[in-house]
């Protein structure tokens, strides 16, 4: 079931949450809504589910209409952030609620039920009350609840936003496991790049209230449509009009050829990474990232003087005056990332 | 660490608090209990199964059973109006609905009377109907409606704000319409606020005094609420009837306190 959205906007109040925003998921990907907190990248999931309501513009599940109809019309399983558990009803009774409103038989509601419990490994705690469960397993206990009533499409507004570090990485990859296994077709909101590159095939980059770009990971990632998308999508630094990725910068001790001087401020070790930090001659801050063994062959200290020479480097042609052929005549928010230019190191 | 001092002034704190709620609230009722069976259980029992004493018993819980669940769908309904459903008039509906706080029983009672009296906007009319409100049980029931309205409403709102509206979306997401929504989640979600509102709204007109004296005329045997009947045994210097039913009242609206506790611990167990 492909989920289309046309031309959709959504104002609360002086709020434009949504701005003529479209996107096209195909049937049964797992697509990620990424952007920052207040990017309408959550408003425009509770408008496919119908929790919220267009100003204008269309949503369409498996080219039907249903911008009209009610949410408990639609079919959609919603995940929330922070689980919705019923809280008075014990897990059986929260997975099982779905199929109580739409009348099953009690013994088709069990067999479903431990079904699905099962799928979520949360098979030994159908007498549970959410409040005796960790996160984690409260979510899984939602998506359970979601999933219970076969929909058409599954949606998950930053499912795993509320859970530590560790937790959170398994959901991932176990979401990823189970949507291999349903193949329902899968939207889910986060602010977290990795998580989104981690786990979906098609991303959609949005920022205030707009579809920065759409693609897959390496589309995003390689070719960023404009300065936003470079910088979320990824770490950056900026060189004037210029951004280079950390780990394109090449960092030698002699100077040469299209080489820049900088200071090191700051080694941080990450574990195999090293984050290395620099002050350029115009007081500009960048940074490089290295590994553990180019780090030990150059021997850098703080305070010691070096060259960095910027691998790829890229330039946008700006929203108000763009150049370039291409650049011109793609409009913000379509897909692709050929406006901009690619500049390939010597 | 404790220090002797920090010892002394907690100890200092609680002997006042006890000694302030001994004084206030637990003398004077120690004092009614003792006074009611100080010459046995015959004279206070004799008051309250004289045959005004258990009409006024029975008036009494006619007239719980009338107000306070026409309060409790009306609390619940206008909490949900307030939370759930944000409008400008809002903020005056809730104005509104403190007005039974604010405003003494007396005032209540009084403006009652104007309304639904011979010279009132709705008493000559009504009185066409064949419907006699003052001096009966209709007005009666209408006094302590009005003055045990805020207590649902004021003890729900706050419970359904604390909820939220997630677990309602997510129902709805799983194909439940509003009205399985409500039963199904929120009046769940919310009933401790309820029934605490229920156990407040249920002592209150129990124990309605002024609102009930004007409107109801304490007729004997016919208007008196227990009340009303223990104000009337006290004025007749009749004290052990008056404590007799004053203890009645009391435990009446414990056991309601009585009946929500035990029914809560019961399901937290």
């Amino acid at each position: 079931m492909g989920i289309t959205v046309e031309g959709a906007s959504k104002r609360f109040g002086d709020f434009q949450a949504l701005q003529d925003v479209s996107i096209d998921v195909p049937n049964g990907s797992l697509t990620a809504l990424l952007g920052p907190s207040g990017s309408g990248k959550s408003t425009l999931l509770r408008t496919i589910a119908g929790l919220e309501t267009l100003d204008s513009g269309r949503v369409l599940i498996d080219d039907e209409d249903v911008s009209s109809k009610p949410v408990q019309k639609r079919e959609v399983g919603f995940v929330f952030q922070h689980y919705a558990a019923f809280k008075h009803m014990t897990v059986y009774e929260n997975v099982g609620f779905g199929l109580k409103i739409r009348k099953w038989r009690k013994p088709q509601i069990q067999e479903r039920v431990h079904e699905l419990l099962r799928l979520v490994q949360l098979d030994g705690l159908a007498e549970r009350y959410p409040s005796q469960l960790s996160g984690g397993q409260r979510q899984r206990m939602a998506l359970a609840r979601a999933l219970a009533v076969q929909p058409q499409v599954l949606l998950l507004d930053e499912p795993f936003g509320a859970l530590d570090a560790r937790v959170r990485k398994d959901l991932r990859a176990w979401l990823r496991r189970l949507h291999d296994e349903m193949h329902v077709t899968t939207i889910f909101v986060t602010h977290d790049q990795e998580e989104a590159m981690d786990v979906a095939g098609q991303l959609v980059v949005m920022n205030e209230g707009r579809v920065e770009q759409s693609g897959t990971a390496d589309d995003l990632y390689d070719h960023p449509a404009n300065e936003f998308v470079m910088s979320f999508v990824g770490e950056v630094n900026r060189l004037g009009e210029h951004f280079v990725r950390p780990h394109d910068m090449e960092v030698v001790l002699d100077p040469g050829e299209r080489t820049e001087e900088a200071m090191v401020r700051r080694i941080v070790a990450l574990g195999f990474e090293i984050r290395v930090e620099f002050v350029l001659g115009d007081g500009t801050e960048v940074w490089a990232q290295l590994t553990r063994a180019e780090l030990q062959k150059l021997e850098l200290r703080e305070g010691q003087i070096v060259h960095l020479r910027p691998g790829q480097i890229k330039s946008f042609s700006g929203d108000s005056s763009p150049s370039g052929d291409r650049g011109a005549s793609t409009p913000r928010g379509k897909q692709g990332g050929d406006d901009a230019e690619v500049t390939a190191a010597a | 660490m404790r220090t002797a001092n920090s010892d002394a002034s907690r100890w200092g704190l609680r002997v006042l608090g006890l000694g302030y709620l001994t004084l206030l609230l637990l003398a004077p009722l120690a004092m009614i209990f003792y006074k009611t069976f100080e010459h046995g259980l015959a004279p206070p029992i004799d008051a309250i199964t004289s045959p005004d004493g258990l009409h006024a018993l029975k008036l009494t819980l006619i007239t719980v059973a009338i107000a306070v669940p026409l309060n409790t769908v009306f609390g619940i309904g206008c909490a949900l109006l307030l939370v759930r459903h944000r409008r400008k008039g809002n903020a005056v509906i809730d104005a509104v609905i403190n007005l039974p706080f604010a405003i003494s029983p007396i005032v209540i009672g009084l403006s009652l009377f104007l309304l639904y009296g011979t010279g009132g906007w709705l008493g000559p009319t009504l009185a066409e109907a064949g419907i006699k409100v003052l001096f009966s049980v209709p007005g009666i029931v209408l006094a302590c409606i009005f003055v045990s309205l805020p207590f649902v409403v004021r003890e729900t709102v706050p419970v359904l704000q604390e909820i939220g509206t997630d677990q309602e979306q997510a129902a709805s997401t799983l194909g439940a319409n509003a009205w399985q929504t409500f039963w199904r989640i929120t009046l769940p979600a919310i009933r401790w606020g309820v029934a605490y509102g229920v156990v407040l709204t249920t002592a209150r007109v129990l124990g309605e005094f002024g609102a009930v004296t004007i409107v109801s005329g304490s007729i004997s045997g016919q208007t008196q609420t227990l009340p009303l009947f223990v104000e009337k045994q006290f004025a007749n210097f009749n004290l052990p009837g008056a404590y007799g039913a004053s203890i009645v009242l009391a435990i009446l609206a414990l056991s309601t306190l009585l009946a929500m506790n035990l029914l809560k611990r019961k399901e937290d167990a």
